[in-house]
């Protein structure tokens, strides 16, 4: 394998950096490896599990099947660049607080996923979510809290205010034949 | 104790009707990390100086090793050490029973993915072109592929132990008269069914680095679901004493049991470090992941029940044969589990279980989610569906009738708890509109229903000791922090959140209060581990205990300033004041500052070993839990009959977590269960294909890869209605169960009834594949058996079982004819084991 290094500029959450780094390294491990932005995972290097998710101009794309030394001139986005100051992200806050995040080993790339998504459709129907989504695999969730986790943000991303999440998505459905308190 | 006996400066417990936090769905402590990208995972983690290692494994299934050669490997650049089998002769192995790994194999590969070099490099591409230039010939030795020929090939062995040939273990248990309970019977009925093997598929490959920071004390943080018997293990093999060794398990990417045994990887990744003096990374690619597997056991059974005109079950004759792989792993644990749990969901006044685990030249197995019991507890629920069936009784009454009762014992003496059950069979029953759609859904539709049980947490621990199975120790600072430490492992389940919460709770401060130190050896006392869903129990118990000491402590301070006695004392808000007179008050913060002033620096600890369990027969080890989590599913399914293709349009699940701790992780947990119980019913399935002789005949994944595995999408997963029912267990912390793993249990044979329903044949093995369907409707239309599944269980001598009688029969725990029964049950450890068998030859 050829041991020969480039050196490119990248630009990565809004910032800029010059990396040296083998040519033939893929955007994913020059992220975690040379720039230290470990948020990003990975789960197969293959490009089958969609775990290392990143946006490039905006598009989601698998940093693993990316060649580094082809990103030059192209915006990155990773998830160390989603928190706006010291607040999370909606979709961050969403996922945290539903448990859309279990083993978190999915989440980044998910998040990534999901922000390209709401970018362009700020409501999107649950069939629009998952076709976006379908190439991200989880296997802590059984995929039912991101999906409601990306209703909840994009609802209030858009800034709709009447949008109520059930009470079942926290505490599960009502139990049949079991007394409801009428407060 | 009554609070009438307490004195006066002993504060209670926090009783139910008190909770503030626990019961409501807080964010869990570690999900602003985890959405972050701050979470640090075994492979995010970078050292100076570090290097990478890997792994050259076998490229054949069974044979001799005759030579290494590295003289070209050594040369490539970046090259830095080498490892070999004999640098590590001491084997090791997760039960004391099976000691029959080595960290990099000795004379004999078992398995095509066996390690057999371990080598370092400056860089990982490095390490793996210098893996790929090392050379090993091998010697073939004959392969044995399957349980079939495990049985039938005594020679060559693929191990030197083992109950017989290439059979690993070998059990025969009888609980009370069965062939009477089988006379009193009206009906017998018998099936043979088969569970596929299947894999975890963590999202997380297996990552360890390894540092050191004296010549002989070293550091190894790993994606491990059990950091204490991986410190044991490495002690074991490295040879240093335990002290000298620190294991830290870094948040595992997903585990489901797949991390739960020390691996050689961790091993190695540590001797190197020794060897080189500075820090060395393994990350396993996907590929190693899917033969370093541990994951369901492929298992065939054959199951026979006496069944009475009403339903009444009389007997049952449970056999069971598992395709173990090449190692031990958790096997002999497994193949009990196969066993065990048949008593816990209905009455069964007779039980016999006959098993023999086989090894076989493939990655072995071990734990996945529900451990040795999704695949029997597949085989009972279908052949009730079909008993149902045939005596013309609905499915849910003939379980409703028969439910074991809670606080008895069954036939193979488990002690029950609390057992909601019936209220989970009737939520799923009323949510779908069984008793109007059951059997009433247009032709190509169908209802199925099905039932589970698990574990919250093993009675007894992996080796023989009496200490604590899980420990909390706090330390409480003068800024009215508090420090938790436990050495429990957070695997996503969010067991951090569980035993923060439960502190959080009864020291009546804020949960960002306190700061965790978890899962680190050197550091925090012993947790066994994240396996069988016991870390809410029982390190939630350990928790409890050392909150409560830490709240008496800081009670009695408090108490003398205020003036008040101690036990009318509430924390809540951060706040100590008096329950009648709120006006005595001060901060958490000054309460400790006032016990920090009379009793010095504050500290408690709490720990937490579960029951002794009745059973006293050879093989009562396995089985006993503190409590048992329920599950009920009913699953519809619309299935086209010209293709064989199904789709699950709806699944309800009810799961009896005793009391949730946290509703929406238990949510997650559900729905986390039904997820993969459909990928284990519809898709998943770990297989083999052995190449051609030319090409080494080697035994090889047939696909080791995420996109060939097949496992459940976004697109793949249906609705789930899910209903959380609460019947507190006596033994659970504020009356939790487990969650983590029980709903996965009824989900495949709940899939396999609803197929029937929907179009009349029976798939007696998952997973269900539509061309399975397809021949049984074709089956059907030529009037043959409407069914497709295996045909036959191998005939296997077991010898006289180990008879144990009931308690319904006046037995006391232990069995009766320990001289007499065919088969060794050794419990002891290998060594002690090859003893026992030269001494009887």
């Amino acid at each position: 394998m050829s041991q020969e290094q480039t050196t490119r500029t990248l630009q990565v959450n809004g910032e800029v950096h010059h990396v040296a780094f083998p040519v033939h390294h893929s955007l994913l491990e020059v992220l975690r490896e040379e720039l230290g932005l470990t948020g990003t995972k990975h789960g197969c290097e293959l490009g089958e599990c969609g775990t290392c998710t990143v946006l490039i101009d905006g598009k989601p794309l698998l940093s693993c099947l990316e060649l580094a030394a082809e990103c030059e001139d192209r915006k990155i986005e990773t998830v160390e660049g989603m928190m706006r100051g010291n607040e999370l992200h909606p979709l961050q806050a969403c996922f945290a607080d539903l448990g859309a995040a279990q083993c978190g080993y999915c989440t980044p790339g998910i998040l990534m996923a999901a922000q390209s998504l709401l970018e362009e459709n700020d409501t999107p129907s649950r069939d629009e979510i998952v076709s976006a989504l379908a190439g991200n695999l989880c296997r802590c969730t059984g995929y039912h809290k991101i999906l409601e986790a990306v209703e909840w943000a994009a609802a209030q991303l858009r800034g709709d205010e009447s949008y109520r999440l059930p009470e079942s998505a926290f505490y599960g459905d009502p139990v049949p034949g079991e007394k409801v308190s009428d407060a | 104790m009554h609070d009438a006996q307490r004195p006066d400066d002993e504060q209670g417990p926090v009783t139910s009707d008190q909770l503030r936090l626990i019961g409501t769905p807080f964010r869990r402590v570690d999900g602003r990390a985890k959405v972050t990208g701050q979470t640090r995972f075994a492979d995010d983690l970078f050292f100076p100086r570090m290097v990478h290692m890997k792994l050259v494994r076998s490229t054949v299934p069974h044979a001799h090793i005759v030579s290494i050669d590295t003289s070209r490997a050594k040369k490539l650049p970046g090259v830095l050490a080498f490892l070999t089998g004999d640098s590590m002769p001491v084997p090791f192995g997760i039960l004391p029973v099976s000691q029959d790994e080595h960290a990099l194999c000795q004379d004999k590969v078992r398995f095509v993915g066996d390690p057999v070099v371990a080598v370092a490099a400056l860089t990982e591409d490095q390490a793996h072109e210098a893996a790929l230039a090392v050379e090993v010939k091998y010697q073939s030795l004959e392969t044995i592929a399957s349980i079939d020929e495990a049985i039938s090939i005594m020679e060559p062995r693929i191990h030197d132990y083992g109950d017989e040939g290439n059979l690993h273990k070998k059990i025969s248990m009888e609980f009370g008269d069965t062939e009477a309970g089988f006379s009193e019977a009206d009906h017998i009925f018998e099936d043979v069914l088969y569970f596929e093997g299947s894999t975890h598929l963590p999202m997380e490959q297996h990552a360890a680095v390894a540092l050191t920071e004296e010549t002989d004390r070293v550091t190894v943080y790993s994606s491990t679901q059990t950091p204490h018997y991986l410190h044991r293990s490495l002690a074991k093999v490295l040879e240093l004493p335990a002290a000298r060794i620190r294991v830290i398990a870094c948040p595992n990417g997903g585990g489901f049991g797949g991390k739960s045994d020390p691996f050689n990887h961790e091993i190695c990744v540590a001797k190197m470090a020794l060897m080189l003096g500075r820090p060395v990374k393994i990350c396993l690619t996907r590929e190693e992941v899917f033969y370093c597997h541990r994951g369901r056991h492929p298992v065939l059974m054959k199951i026979r029940t006496g069944v009475k005109k009403d339903g009444t079950l009389t007997a049952q004759h449970l056999q069971t044969a598992l395709d173990g792989g090449a190692y031990g792993s958790y096997g002999v644990a497994s193949t009990y589990y196969t066993g065990a749990l048949q008593t816990v969901t209905y009455k069964l006044p007779k039980y016999r279980f006959d098993s023999i685990r086989a090894f076989t030249n493939k990655p072995p197995c071990g734990p996945k989610r529900g451990h040795g019991t999704p695949q029997p507890r597949f085989a009972f629920e279908v052949h009730l569906d079909k008993i149902a069936h045939e005596l013309n009784i609905d499915p849910a009454d003939l379980r409703l009738e028969q439910l074991v009762a809670p606080g008895s014992v069954t036939a193979n003496w488990l002690k029950i708890g609390s057992m909601g059950l019936g209220k989970c069979i009737n939520a799923v029953v009323a949510g779908s509109a069984w008793r109007e759609r059951y059997r009433n859904l247009p032709e190509g539709r169908g209802l199925g229903l099905a039932c589970g049980s698990y574990l919250s947490g093993a009675g007894l621990p992996i080796y023989w000791n009496h200490m604590p199975q899980s420990g909390v120790q706090l330390q409480l600072d003068r800024s009215g922090g508090v420090t938790l430490f436990c050495g429990e492992t957070e695997i996503g389940q969010g067991s951090d959140s569980v035993i923060a919460a439960i502190t959080a709770e009864i020291l009546g401060i804020d949960l960002h209060d306190i700061r965790l130190c978890v899962a680190d050896t050197d550091l925090t006392p012993v947790d066994l581990g994240s396996y069988s869903s016991r870390v809410t129990l029982m390190a939630g118990n350990a928790a409890i205990q050392a909150a409560e000491r830490a709240r008496n402590l800081v009670a009695k301070g408090a108490a003398e300033e205020l003036e008040v006695a101690a036990r009318e004392l509430v924390f809540a808000e951060g706040r100590v004041f008096h329950g009648e007179d709120p006006d005595k008050s001060m901060s958490f913060a000054d309460a400790v500052i006032a016990a920090e002033s009379r009793f010095g620096t504050l500290g408690t600890t709490g720990s937490y070993i579960p029951p002794r369990s009745p059973g006293r027969y050879r093989g009562a080890g396995v089985g006993p839990s503190p409590a048992y989590s329920y599950s009920a599913t009913v699953v519809e399914t619309e299935v086209d009959p010209a293709t064989g293709i199904y789709r699950i349009e709806q699944v309800w699940m009810a799961h009896d977590v005793g009391k949730c701790i946290n509703p929406a992780l238990v949510m997650g947990q559900i729905e986390g269960s039904v997820y993969m119980g459909l990928g284990e019913a519809m898709m998943e399935e770990q297989i083999f294909r052995r190449l051609p002789k030319k090409r080494s005949s080697a035994l090889v994944h047939k696909h080791p890869s995420m996109l060939e595995y097949k496992s459940p999408t976004f697109a793949d997963m249906p609705p789930v209605t899910t209903y959380i029912i609460e019947d507190p267990d006596p033994n659970g912390p504020f009356g939790a169960k487990e969650v983590g793993q029980g709903p996965l249990l009824p989900m495949m044979p709940a899939v396999a009834n609803s197929i029937f329903d929907a179009v009349g044949v029976r798939v007696d093995q998952v997973p269900i594949a539509p061309h399975m369907i397809l021949q049984a409707l074709e089956a059907k239309d030529r009037g043959k058996e409407a069914r497709f599944g295996p045909k036959s269980f191998p005939e296997i001598d077991f010898g006289v079982p180990l008879r144990v009688p009931t308690p319904d029969e006046g037995g006391d725990g232990k069995a009766i004819n320990i001289d007499e029964a065919g088969v060794r049950t050794g419990t002891g450890t290998m060594n002690e084991r090859k003893d026992g068998v030269k001494e009887e030859n």
